[in-house]
């Protein structure tokens, strides 16, 4: 897994991700959206711990590959400020066949979303900004 | 006396003001570190809601600190 400061690129990630014996790709993209928990987001950030990160990302990778009969894995998530659209996080999986490709793509954004040092901070119509999971609590 | 270092992300370094800084201290583990930390910056998060790092990977509040040390108090993550 990479930790990218510039604009994703789905369709050269896309691309990458060819192999011969791949039948199939799936992958998933995380977006910036306009509300989270009733409130109105104009822009984010996203911050990481990049070296911890990327090896927490890449032991995700590897855990999938063991777990499921993927051909290969990859991993990529935007830094710095987004704009509503943005591509935050893309994630690839190819395989043979595409029911265990599904099934590690699920696990990999899963896994990412719960272990990586990657933190998110919204700014709000009124003003207001905070980081995601981390206000109020005491 | 062990020299570590401390790195700061998100909510946290604003609250330090600061993105890293040298430690000397006499503190045997992490937990000791923190709670010093919390103090000099008055941190709005409790060792409850963090996690922290050695060195890039994860590890207990109680596990031991040794010199050269590289530090992270991971808070609640939201990637994704």
């Amino acid at each position: 897994m990479l930790v990218s400061e510039i604009p994703l690129d789905s369709s050269a990630l896309n691309k990458s991700m060819v192999n011969f014996s791949a039948g199939a790709l799936v992958t998933f993209e995380g977006w910036v959206r306009n509300l989270n928990e009733g409130k109105e987001v104009i822009a984010l950030e996203y911050e990481a711990y990049s070296s911890m990160a990327e090896k927490e990302g890449l032991k995700i990778i590897e855990e999938a590959k063991n777990k499921f009969k993927i051909i290969d894995a990859k991993a990529v998530h935007r830094v710095g400020k987004l704009n509503l659209g943005d591509i935050a996080v893309w994630v690839g999986v190819s395989s043979k066949h595409r029911g265990v490709a599904f099934d590690a793509c699920e696990y990999i954004i899963d896994e990412i979303k719960t272990r990586t040092p990657i933190w998110k901070k919204e700014h709000y119509v009124n003003g207001d900004s905070g980081w995601v999971n981390c206000e109020h609590k005491h | 006396m062990k020299n570590i270092t401390i790195l700061y992300f998100a909510k946290l370094r604003e609250e330090a003001n600061k993105r890293d800084e040298l430690l000397k201290t006499e503190a045997n583990t992490a937990i000791e570190v923190f709670n010093f930390l919390k103090e000099k910056y008055n941190f709005s998060l409790s060792e409850d809601y963090l996690r922290v790092a050695i060195n890039d990977e994860f590890a207990e509040w109680d596990d031991k600190i040794t010199d050269n040390d590289i530090l992270v108090f991971i808070q609640p993550v939201a990637g994704g």
